[in-house]
């Protein structure tokens, strides 16, 4: 298929996959059996300048948007999510930053993060409060020119890694989710500490912790945008990041379906190779059909969100429920093509399954995107007069 | 400290087809790549520039496809390419090549240091990189593994030998290739590969260079080539079987019985 990217959009892509194709799938296996978080292979995307896509130019960016950010994604996760979601979570945490944060927040943490030599991270989930992010407890409290926050988050991606988090925090418990704040907290800072670090089914590159802050003091100056601000900041920041989910997704199945049919060539049953049975054959024909699918449609809200529309909520919640629903089904039906080895860690599609499982839960289920999507249906429908 | 590289574009070797009548390389429709070692080379005159400043300057001599290969290696982040390019350098043996390389390095400049990669995968020769620094009256180092220390006017590197390694120091301006144990290539830069694009290479041929038809291209080589063949297999080759004692007991016996031990 012929998208019709631009020049440096191909060039954004080539040298994704070249990365992906040198430097993570060799080391994917073995990241994931050791659960550790991929630093070779975020340096190495920070050298050449993939960090930086989605940031203007005055802040060391690339100058990119949403669509270049994705088309990095994409490839990166044809070869390991676990990474991807590593590269894709310091951008989750720098765009209130950058949507939402004054010049001097920009002009302080931007360069580092672009240029990939800090990693951010976004902390809005507690325990108590998933896909009810109203419910979160953790408190700032303004003591002079000081916020003193208290309370834990949880499941934190780049937790202890990152250097630079952005946290949702309730700055007045009164005014119920007006009174949420987006509040940029650095490593490093008294009182700010790194809880248990999870054991996760898959995604195993990525660190995933809780954060934990005890009277921990941050300057006023850290708040982002105004207070009270905290849940619209988040639902902007996930409108324009949850495509990346999608492009992790697309990425993912491209990478099961390559492995299914080069697998399908080699494999020999019944004096044949395997490709050559029909059940065989459509099942993979299914899995490229959904998988080409699912990217037009990540591509699309893309560059539609990066076209400056408002309502974007609607077509990236679509982006992410689609993509990530034939994630999970392109590789479970990857595990299916290649039978019992599909089964064994030799081969990478038992990771896949495990990995694709996340992409339908992280950022708003795909249930709470089901219901953002009807509830936009309503506001659509109520506007027009004859729907017939 | 300003360090030049020479890269050579080489046929990619796994599609490399020969042709039956004449046993020479079918280099049409072959995908062109940068020769695997220079790109050590490329890499090690990144890092003298990231420690010395200076500049990374390429040097090619090839058909114009080899604009491809300066191009790339522009990607790394290489600061600007020549490429020597003339019908006339055509059908270049190594003497030929580095007399005509050695043209392209004093015109482009001053340089502390001449990087090449050990040989080149389809000539195989080595003799290249010794080669300029013959005819360019500078020292020279061969199958360099490390670069241990590096100034302005000295250089000490380690030399790889079959039984271990030298330890050499030489005066700058000087050339070293290097083997593939010196360092790991970087990963191109997107940055590097949008300058890439869009970066003036010019292309020098016998009369920029200021040379003769006669010392360069098939004129100006010494070597004739007057056949070539695939080599038929020789000698015969016996595997032993058994357990590894046994295995070695045979072979033991086997070396002894033919005077070798
Ligand atoms: C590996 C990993 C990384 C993460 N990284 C981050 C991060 O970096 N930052 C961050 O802030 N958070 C992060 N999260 C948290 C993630 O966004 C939440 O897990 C997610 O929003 C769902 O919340 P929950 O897990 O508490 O599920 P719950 O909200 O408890 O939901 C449980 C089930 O109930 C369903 N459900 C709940 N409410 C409704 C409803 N109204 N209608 C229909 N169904 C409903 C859900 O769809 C789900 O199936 C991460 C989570 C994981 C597992």
């Amino acid at each position: 298929m012929d998208y019709f990217l631009t020049e440096d959009q191909k060039m954004i892509k080539e040298l994704s996959r070249q990365i992906a194709d040198e430097k993570i799938m060799p080391a994917r296996a073995e990241l994931d059996e050791k659960e550790e978080f991929p630093w070779e292979i975020i340096k190495v995307l920070a050298s050449s300048d993939l960090m930086g896509l989605c940031y203007p130019e005055e802040y060391g960016g690339l100058g990119g948007g949403t669509f270049e950010n994705c088309l990095a994604v994409e490839e990166i996760s044809r070869a390991c999510i676990g990474v991807s979601v590593c590269f894709a979570g310091t951008g989750l945490g720098a765009y209130p930053i950058l949507l939402f944060g004054s010049e001097d927040q920009k002009k302080r943490y931007l360069p580092d993060i672009a240029s990939g030599r800090k990693l951010a991270a976004f902390g809005l989930t507690e325990a108590n409060a998933g896909s009810d992010a109203s419910g979160i407890q953790t408190s700032a409290v303004l003591d002079g020119d000081e916020y003193v926050i208290n309370g834990t988050k949880q499941w934190i991606t780049g937790g202890g890694e990152a250097e630079i988090y952005t946290v949702i925090v309730m700055t007045d418990k009164s005014r119920g989710s007006r009174g949420a704040s987006a509040l940029i907290v650095e490593k490093g800072t008294p009182g700010f500490t790194f809880g248990i670090k999870e054991k996760k089914m898959g995604i195993r590159a990525s660190a995933t912790t809780e954060l934990v802050f005890s009277n921990c003091r941050v300057p006023r100056d850290n708040l982002i945008g105004k207070a009270g601000i905290g849940f619209i900041v988040s639902m902007r920041v996930l409108d324009r990041t949850r495509p990346g989910i999608g492009a992790q997704a697309i990425g993912l199945s491209q990478g099961a379906l390559d492995t299914a049919v080069s697998y399908a060539r080699e494999r020999k049953q019944f004096g044949k190779p395997i490709i050559s049975f029909q059940a065989v054959q459509h099942m993979l024909a299914d899995m490229a059909i959904q998988t080409e699918a699912a990217r037009a449609l990540v591509y699309s809200a893309c560059r539609f969100i990066d076209s400056g529309a408002k309502n974007i909520s609607k077509v990236s919640a679509m982006s992410k429920v689609f993509s990530s629903d034939v994630a999970m089904k392109v590789t479970v039906d990857a595990v299916q093509v290649l039978g019992g080895y599909g089964y064994m860690r030799d081969y990478p599609v038992e990771k896949m399954m495990r990995d694709a499982k996340i992409l339908q839960i992280y950022e708003g289920t795909n249930q709470i995107q089901r219901n953002v999507i009807g509830q936009e249906l309503i506001k659509e429908y109520a506007g027009k007069k004859d729907n017939r | 400290m300003n360090v030049i590289v020479c890269v050579k574009q080489v046929p990619e070797t796994t599609g490399v087809k020969i042709n039956k009548d004449t046993n020479t390389l079918i280099r049409e429709g072959t995908k062109g790549i940068i020769n695997p070692f220079d790109m050590y080379a490329v890499e090690e005159g990144l890092r003298i520039k990231e420690k010395l400043g200076g500049e990374v300057i390429a040097l090619s001599m090839g058909p114009p496809q080899a604009d491809e290969a300066l191009r790339e290696v522009v990607s790394y982040g290489v600061d600007g390419a020549v490429l020597l390019s003339d019908r006339a350098f055509a059908g270049a043996d190594t003497l030929a090549t580095s007399r005509t390389l050695a043209k392209g390095v004093e015109k482009v400049g001053e340089f502390g240091l001449i990087i090449c990669g050990k040989q080149a995968i389809d000539g195989d020769t080595a003799q290249v990189g010794p080669g300029i620094a013959e005819r360019l009256d500078i020292p020279y180092v061969a199958f360099v593994r490390k670069i241990r220390e590096i100034s302005n006017h000295t250089l000490v590197v380690e030399r790889m030998m079959d039984d271990g390694y030298d330890v050499l120091e030489v005066t700058l301006p000087a050339l070293i290739t290097v083997v593939k144990e010196i360092n790991e290539p970087r990963m191109p830069s997107l940055r590097g590969k949008m300058k890439a694009k869009s970066v003036d290479i010019p292309v020098w041929g016998i009369s920029e260079l200021g040379i003769s038809e006669e010392e360069v291209g098939l004129k100006g080589s010494a070597t004739q080539v007057i056949k070539i063949f695939t080599p038929q297999r020789h000698g015969n080759r016996e595997m032993l079987e058994g357990s590894v004692e046994r295995q070695v007991d045979q072979l033991v016996s086997r070396l002894d019985g033919m005077k070798i031990i």
